[in-house]
């Protein structure tokens, strides 16, 4: 059994990775492989929040009772994330290499001090409240 | 844990970190034309009355300013830790510093002692309304992860190197003799090895693999790395206040030194093997900063074994720390602070139709300018400290230079921001 920071933490990155192909894909001008390389990075992040937002958040909202606490800020920047997810993809179907690279290096600190949040200080919460069900609440995680 | 105290928001409003951000080049400029106005007798021994003058104009005016600016905004956002009446701590110390920081160097360049006493007196207020709202933020944060932990070593440094620097003043300032001479040693190494390093290693760990997608640091070297700074710095201290142990003194020296060489040539390889590699000047200026603690760590070593240098070597060696190191990872986070949070806030503001992104703040080419200014700066002010008589004035002018370059820079993007803002209203 690993932790859900572990877990979560290792998905980051697996997220990162594919971010960093996108982007030199895209400042390459290889427009085919940006589209396919963002959509993959999308799909994963997009897992990522599936998880939080519909399983880790609410069992962490019920174990502490912190409903307004830090998961709204989170699902808020979920939300941030989403709109530049969008912008991006646009971006990318128009070939335009200035735009797609300024969204993409401020999704990168948006993401970036997301995750800082939540490995530095939420995760570490949630290993303490909720780390007996760690491998039933990660199940959806597994890919 | 404390989990009630924990918003996890980029609480500060804009103008906490901005007012620290938008007068920092102002006193780098300002240190600039106090060197050129002194010109070559500048560098004439290790600590003229106008060297310090315009060491604390950068130190304090530059490097404290954005120090304090960039703590309040992180800290509620690397620890979970709100900062308690952010804004009125910010408007406090931010006053006091400026006038604080002018008074001083004053102080030293017109050798005045009532401005000496006056700059130690605001300068004492501003960081005890810092450290104290500080400390504060630090007892109440969520988690006590590595980042905290160096972060409140950070910040006990500083205050020992404000209780030091009072105790110097008091000499400059009041004539009061202090306790022993070896004051005028641990000063510069507790506010250089001490604050500055560990604030810069505390903050490299989180953000050199964020912005560039590098490997993480060595776990051992995250874990280890401010304690052991720490104590060596306490044990070299008390050698030091001794004086009869010289060979302990320069064995605690190298090693405190030979940290921060692992640390920086960590850094600069762990940037080769960094993920993104599109064009970046924030890259740029960490590694130009890395690459000078490095040598000015270097340097140090050789300092501790060769008592009898020249004062010269001490002269670089200051000016690789704080021109070369501290200067330029500054210079380079700025570059991705204030166009994110402008963003940040304007997002918030605008809302979903979305706010132009970072780039259009502030684009790529007047940061690369920045950088081979800056670059041009350092170089001719180290080769300054051994030849000072044709080489000072140059240096002045460059240094002068990046400040006016960084300057435009950052008054364009908060420029852009009002814009946008007043636009989206």
């Amino acid at each position: 059994m690993s932790s859900i920071s572990e877990s979560m933490t290792r998905d980051h990155r697996a997220c990162d990775e594919r971010f960093a192909a996108a982007e030199a894909a895209a400042a390459k001008g290889d427009w085919l492989r940006a589209a396919s390389d963002f959509a993959a990075y999308r799909a994963a992040m997009e897992r990522h929040f599936t998880v939080e937002e519909e399983t880790l958040f609410p069992a962490f909202e019920r174990h502490t009772g912190m409903t307004a606490g830090p998961t709204e800020v989170m699902r808020a920047e979920h939300g941030e994330m989403r709109d530049l997810f969008e912008r991006l993809a646009a971006a990318a179907t128009a070939h335009d290499a200035d735009e797609f690279l300024g969204l993409a290096e401020t999704l990168n600190l948006l993401m970036q001090q997301h995750n800082m949040k939540e490995e530095q200080v939420l995760y570490a919460l949630m290993d303490e409240s909720l780390g007996g069900e760690a491998d039933s609440l990660l199940a959806a995680l597994a890919h | 844990m404390h989990p009630a105290g924990l918003t996890l928001e980029q609480a500060p409003p804009i103008a906490v970190p901005f007012r620290f951000f938008l007068t920092a080049p102002v006193f780098l400029l300002a240190a600039a034309a106090l060197l050129a106005w002194n010109g070559a007798e500048t560098f004439d021994a290790r600590a003229t009355p106008a060297a310090l003058a315009v060491t604390h104009l950068i130190t304090l005016g530059y490097m404290a300013m954005v120090m304090l600016g960039a703590m309040l905004q992180i800290l509620p956002v690397l620890a979970g830790a709100p900062v308690p009446a952010a804004r009125f701590v910010a408007a406090t110390s931010h006053a006091l510093l400026v006038v604080g920081t002018a008074a001083l160097a004053g102080g030293f360049a017109f050798g005045e002692p009532v401005f000496t006493k006056l700059g130690a007196g605001t300068l004492g207020a501003a960081f005890v309304a810092f450290l104290a709202a500080v400390a504060v933020a630090l007892t109440r944060a969520a988690v006590r992860s590595a980042t905290v932990i160096g972060m409140t070593l950070a910040a006990v440094a500083l205050a020992l190197t404000v209780i030091l620097g009072l105790v110097l003043a008091a000499m400059h300032g009041w004539g009061v003799a202090p306790p022993s001479f070896a004051i005028r040693e641990l000063h510069p190494a507790w506010g250089l090895a001490g604050w500055t390093g560990l604030l810069v290693a505390g903050v490299a760990y989180q953000v050199v693999p964020m912005f560039q997608m590098t490997p993480p640091y060595p776990p051992a070297m995250t874990r280890w790395f401010p304690a052991a700074v720490f104590a060596l710095l306490t044990a070299w201290s008390f050698a030091i206040w001794h004086g009869d142990v010289p060979t302990l003194a320069a064995t605690l020296a190298v090693f405190l030194a030979g940290g921060y060489i692992a640390f920086a040539l960590t850094t600069l390889v762990l940037q080769t093997r960094r993920r993104r590699r599109v064009p970046d000047a924030t890259l740029a200026f960490w590694q130009l900063g890395m690459a000078s603690i490095a040598i000015a760590a270097a340097l140090w070593c050789v300092r501790a074994v060769r008592p009898e240098a020249p004062d010269a070597l001490d002269l670089m060696i200051g000016i690789l720390a704080i021109g070369g190191g501290a200067v330029s990872v500054i210079a380079g986070m700025l570059y991705k602070i204030v166009p994110f949070l402008g963003w940040f806030h304007l997002q918030a503001s605008i809302g979903p139709k979305g706010a132009p992104h970072m780039k259009k703040f502030l684009g790529d080419s007047p940061q690369q300018l920045h950088v081979r200014v800056h670059l041009v700066a350092v170089a001719f002010l180290a080769a300054a400290a051994w030849w000072p008589r044709p080489l000072v004035y140059i240096a002045a002018a460059a240094l002068g230079a990046s400040a006016l370059v960084q300057l435009r820079n950052l008054a364009l993007a908060a420029r852009f921001y009002r814009a946008e803002l007043a636009r989206a209203a």
